[in-house]
């Protein structure tokens, strides 16, 4: 189990600066999804984290520091799935999965009978074993990502970092694949960073938000605290009515504006 | 996995190396076999056999005849084989590299450098001492194909790291090398016929000494990208995914490039620029194996090898006593074959 803390993490894209001083952190087998409207840094984070971006400031998994982190050693502490991954058409399932254990490889050397039994395990976990050998330009929404998690379980990382997971799901996949990553959490221990679009639900499955706003963290903390009619309205420039779920968490609700008359 | 699990894979393999392993016996067979002097088949293959460690067999074969099948034959047959394999190593690193099925050794400026090189050498060195200017042909093609691959890959790593860029800067460091090829071929229209037949490619004059000369660089290079089939996987889901499992992408496409120009500028050398193998053959092991480059390499290696023998042996016997360019040969049997073996195998693509 690995604790992620950010101290001041400030990132520049093409000379601009994307993020601003962010400091945050996740517990150990916690779960934080980061918030905020688009363009807010979201994404930006999840990458300095997961170690492609350049950054000033201090990222820490447990005591390791990313930017000292060499790659492959960076790699088995941390999986990253982009909200966008390139998927060869061609590639099967299974194979792709198994890419999941190249940081564990030497240079030189090819998935042994070990690395495959572990990727063969991966997808046995995410249901994806029963189509292993078809390819991945067939995959459903819902499979495919399932086997994007599953790839990165294969990686046995200690730390998730997902981009918004559930983009394209129906609503029964959405909560599918947000409920997978909860059992990872929970039955392996795996800190999960994640962005989700979905306010209500980044509540229901995060233990923390935070809400990101140009580049700065505008809130934090759990959901009935960052999730405020007023906060919301000013970040996202948006109307929306917060109540309380049937299950305890907030619940955002978009609001119409009352028609002119 | 249980439904299409090791087995499946396994069997696969299996069956796609027992492919290309036969049809590159089978086209080494008639190389051998097919040319302007009739050798008796079985004493052919007797000799052949006889050569092996170990193993005596007694041939018919006339002792012209014998001179015919290792002196002229054989060489050409080897050469071949590794010029063929070369190439589709080669081919097939490069599309690994970019992620493009469309690129072969040509793009990256290797083919335009060798040209280049190799027009230097016929029109400034060849004038008044003919003898040098042959044995320079070879060395220039050879430096110049290299050269071609580092200034498109200096140019490109200036405009970023990105496989994109590095493409864009390769072609168009081959137009700027093919642009000078043609001003030097306009001072010196005399030339004009000599380079035109190297750059159709040929192997005729094949000897020994080539082959041998061209080994090491051959086994170095094709050890090398065979090496790297595991991290062209990896690069295949892109360079950000690749770097995030613990792969620096750009010290393996610096690596893998070099290989691959290396191969090529090997094959180049010695039979002057062969198109058309280093595009299809890739695409021929994939029908074969999936995309899966751990595969697509070694296979590429085995077809590419086998294709070229076959192709030279069109060259020089369709026409005979007069021999075609071993790249028309290339693309007029190899374009249709192309498409027919795509035809044939779309039901495993779609």
């Amino acid at each position: 189990m690995s604790a992620i803390t950010v101290h001041e993490l400030s990132v520049d894209l093409d000379h601009v600066p994307v993020l601003r001083e962010v400091t945050c952190a996740v517990k150990a087998a916690g779960w934080l999804a980061l918030i905020g409207p688009n363009g807010a840094g979201k994404t930006t984070l999840l990458r300095a984290v997961a170690g492609l971006l350049p950054y000033r400031g201090s990222i820490q998994v447990d005591d390791a520091d990313i930017g000292v982190l060499r790659g492959r050693g960076r790699a088995r502490l941390i999986a990253y799935v982009p909200q966008a991954p390139v998927l060869p058409p061609d590639m099967t399932v299974e194979e792709y999965v198994l890419l999941g254990r190249t940081p564990h490889l030497g240079y030189l050397s090819s998935p042994s009978r070990r690395d495959r039994e572990k990727a063969a395990g991966a997808a046995e976990r995410l249901d994806v074993a029963r189509f292993a050998g078809r390819r991945l330009g067939r995959l459903s929404g819902g499979e495919r990502q399932r086997v994007l998690l599953a790839r990165a379980l294969a990686q046995e990382p200690r730390v998730l970092l997902l981009d918004e997971p559930t983009s394209d799901l129906d609503l029964g996949h959405q909560q599918q694949v947000l409920e997978l990553v909860d059992d990872l959490r929970r039955g392996q221990g795996v800190t999960v960073l994640s962005t989700l679009h979905d306010l209500t639900q980044a509540g229901q499955y995060a233990g923390e938000l935070a809400l990101l706003h140009a580049g700065r963290i505008e809130a934090a903390g759990p959901a009935a605290a960052v999730l405020t009619e007023g906060l919301i309205a000013r970040v996202y420039a948006a109307r929306v009515a917060v109540t309380t779920g049937p299950d305890g968490h907030p619940v955002v609700t978009p609001v119409r504006q009352p028609a002119a008359s | 996995m249980n439904v299409r699990g090791p087995g499946h894979r396994r069997r696969r393999v299996v069956r796609a190396y027992g492919v290309a392993a036969a049809f590159l016996v089978a086209a080494t067979l008639v190389s051998a076999l097919v040319g302007a002097a009739d050798l008796n088949p079985l004493a052919t293959v007797a000799a052949l056999l006889d050569k092996i460690p170990f193993v005596h067999l007694p041939s018919s074969l006339s002792p012209l005849d014998r001179a015919v099948l290792f002196q002229i034959r054989l060489p050409r047959v080897v050469l071949g084989l590794m010029v063929g394999g070369l190439l589709a190593v080669a081919g097939a690193g490069y599309q690994g590299v970019f992620r493009n099925p469309l690129v072969d050794s040509g793009t990256l400026g290797a083919s335009a450098g060798a040209g280049l090189g190799a027009t230097l050498a016929i029109a400034y060195l060849s004038g008044s001492q003919g003898h040098l200017g042959a044995g320079a042909v070879p060395v220039a093609a050879f430096v110049g194909s290299l050269a071609g691959v580092a200034i498109a890959y200096l140019a490109g790593a200036a405009g970023g790291s990105g496989a994109a860029t590095l493409l864009l800067a390769g072609v168009a460091v081959g137009l700027f090398l093919a642009g000078v090829q043609t001003f030097i071929l306009q001072q010196s229209t005399q030339d004009l016929q000599q380079v035109y037949y190297w750059l159709l490619g040929s192997l005729s004059g094949a000897t020994w000494q080539q082959a041998a000369e061209i080994l090491p660089y051959a086994v170095v290079s094709v050890a090398v990208v065979l090496l790297h089939g595991r991290h062209l996987d990896v690069l295949s889901v892109g360079d950000d995914e690749a770097r995030a499992l613990g792969l620096d992408p750009t010290r393996v496409r610096l690596i893998v490039i070099a290989a691959c120009a290396l191969a090529a500028a090997s094959a180049v050398a010695v039979s002057g620029l062969i198109g058309f193998v280093g595009i299809v053959v890739p695409h021929v092991a994939r029908r074969l194996a999936g995309p899966g480059y751990r595969l697509v390499l070694p296979l590429s290696l085995l077809v590419g090898a086998g294709f070229l023998v076959l192709a030279d042996t069109l060259a020089r016997t369709v026409v005979s006593p007069a021999e075609l360019p071993i790249g028309v040969v290339t693309a007029l049997v190899g374009s249709p074959v192309f498409v027919w073996i795509l035809r044939s195998t779309s039901a495993v693509r779609t």
